[in-house]
């Protein structure tokens, strides 16, 4: 398969000292979503920064579409589209006077920036707002006009850095139905950045999992959940009782039970197969259980293992920094 | 180069073109000239009966002087439509497009030469409409004068812009220089009736080189020679400061 994009050891230290980037390496194939999963600060956009030449490494290397972002940075533009955290729209110009200039930035013909337009307008919904000031959008509008500016010029590689922090729900649900019809319809590589496991598990057929401006673990979200080796079991168990775990070890096919107050876990190859034996055992035990559920490995877990702790702790200790 | 003009007319009509969306703004830059004109004109009136100052009209004297400080404080807050532009993510998008950091600075300064312009031509007419007479020659050069120096002040501006990234430092350091450099000028005094020290300041002050010029194109027997060299030094000024500006993306760059 083609590398769009291939960076190795990209290695980022800001001014006041704090390491960004320690180390990172990618391959994103052509023609697919990349997903770069992690907590808010884990190094994300300053790789996004680097890999679209915005900011230069201090160590390592990178290239995109085969053009080198440090030595042949005017290549790389022409070669890539870019959707910062940050919208980049301009709010005091419509949406149409917005495509439009950007077109004229990427020097396309002229008559082909105005069906470009037109076309982009179309594809995201916008004719009917086009001649409307942009700061006049919702939230999803601006950021559907975001990825048109991105597409203007027909990039190989299109980078999407949050696309949909900030977005309610319903928004949201839109956006990644658009993401998904990119790699469809305009066959361009995505880059995409997101601190949504959801986000990451839908959209990206290839994963990599940033912590502390490392990359912890890769491959696709499948792969990496089974990774994690069968399900989860939960039970919600009427009272504390000491020594139960003992019990669940007991069982074949079940591995690595851990009571933490009234709920208890385990893992099982099987999930549903091992249940019926776990809450025979139990019974026997004489251990009184109101609530059990099987459920598939979720990326939160796999995050768990390979960082060391879950999504949302890793979250809340970024806000507290 | 074909692709580079391009880029510089494209963004200077998206500055233009927010600038006339908001005509409250529109308003106050051309009328705020005015004022100085008529307020200063009146307030200072007989100061042309001073022994040593050579006659004529207050009006006739002051216009060139309004003329250059209408241009300087203008083009100063040019450097906030740029923060503005990072503070959106609408800098950055530029960043990553093919367009050169010389077509964003270059842009920034036509725009601000084009709002010089309209500025001017509106303080020309009042000072008409209150009895001041110019040939076209000495408006012509006083519009060249104004330009070159509200396109160095705004490359100045945006230089700061980029390093500062801050719209409060800006405005600090508008206010800061603005008034001292227009004081520091012939621009409401003749020279000759200035303190000594403030005349040997003024000589290197860049408002003064555009002032006296100005003035020297509206009296008989113009001194050609010493308005072509503060207009080259001028023209000087605007290439530094424009390289300057570009050259301060890199600071920019570097910290983000």
């Amino acid at each position: 398969m083609d590398s769009a994009i291939e960076a190795r050891g990209l290695v980022k230290t800001y001014p006041k000292g704090a390491r960004a980037l320690d180390g990172i390496d990618l391959d994103v194939g052509a023609g697919t979503i990349f997903g770069l999963l992690g907590p808010n600060g884990a190094g994300k956009s300053t790789t996004v920064k680097i890999l679209t030449t915005l900011t230069l490494p201090d160590e390592g290397t990178a290239t995109v579409s085969g053009n080198d972002v440090v030595r042949e940075p005017e290549r790389v533009r022409l070669a890539i589209g870019v959707v910062g955290q940050k919208s980049g729209v301009d709010p005091e110009a419509t949406g149409r006077e917005n495509l439009l200039l950007q077109g004229d930035l990427y020097g396309l013909p002229r008559s082909e920036v105005r069906t470009r337009t037109a076309e982009l307008l179309e594809r995201f919904s916008l004719t009917d707002v086009a001649r409307r000031l942009v700061r006049t959008y919702s939230g999803g509008m601006q950021r559907k006009l975001d990825i048109a500016l991105g597409l203007m010029h027909r990039p190989d590689v299109l980078f999407l850095d949050e696309p949909t922090t900030g977005l309610d729900p319903e928004a949201r649900a839109e956006m990644w139905d658009e993401i998904a019809r990119l790699t469809d319809e305009e066959g361009v590589t995505v880059l995409l950045t997101t601190h949504y496991l959801e986000e990451a598990d839908r959209l990206a057929s290839q994963l990599a999992i940033v912590d502390r401006g490392r990359i912890v673990a890769s491959g696709s979200p499948d792969e990496l959940k089974r990774e994690l080796r069968g399900d989860t079991l939960l039970f919600e168990l009427d009272g504390l009782i000491d020594g139960v775990a003992a019990t669940l070890s007991r069982i074949a096919g079940v591995r690595d039970p851990v009571l933490d107050g009234r709920f208890l876990r385990a893992r099982a190859d099987e999930g549903a197969r091992a249940l019926p034996a776990v809450l025979a055992a139990l019974e026997a035990a004489g251990v009184p259980v109101a609530a059990a559920s099987v459920a598939r490995p979720t990326l939160d877990d796999v995050y768990l293992r390979h960082a060391g702790r879950t999504f949302g702790a890793a979250e809340n200790e970024e806000v507290l920094a | 180069m074909k692709l580079a003009l391009r880029h510089t007319a494209a963004l200077t009509v998206r500055l233009l073109r927010a600038l006339w969306r908001q005509p409250w703004f529109v308003g106050i830059t051309l009328v705020q000239p005015m004022i100085w004109l008529l307020l200063f004109g009146a307030l200072f009136k007989r100061v042309v009966e001073i022994p040593g100052f050579h006659g004529g009209s207050y009006i006739q004297f002051l216009t060139p002087g309004i003329v250059i400080m209408s241009a300087l404080f203008s083009a100063g807050w040019h450097g906030m439509a740029l923060i503005d532009a990072i503070n959106r993510g609408i800098m950055d998008r530029f960043l990553v497009s093919p367009v050169s950091r010389g077509a964003l600075i270059v842009s920034s300064a036509v725009y601000g030469g084009v709002v010089v312009v309209v500025q001017s031509l509106v303080i020309f007419g009042v000072a008409f409409a209150v009895g001041a007479r110019f040939s076209l020659v000495a408006l012509l050069v006083m519009l060249g004068l104004a330009v070159l120096l509200g396109g160095a002040v705004t490359g100045l501006s945006n230089a700061l812009a980029l390093v500062a990234r801050q719209e409060e430092t800006l405005i600090g350091a508008v206010q800061f220089v603005v008034l001292p450099a227009t004081f520091l000028s012939s621009g409401l005094m003749a020279a000759n009736l200035m303190p000594h020290w403030v005349q040997q300041v003024a000589r290197f002050n860049p408002v003064n080189w555009a002032v006296s010029a100005a003035r020297d194109v509206t009296l008989a027997g113009t001194d050609w020679g010493s308005v072509g060299i503060h207009a080259g030094l001028l023209a000087a000024l605007l290439v530094a400061c424009t390289l300057l500006a570009t050259r301060a993306f890199r600071v920019y760059q570097r910290a983000i």
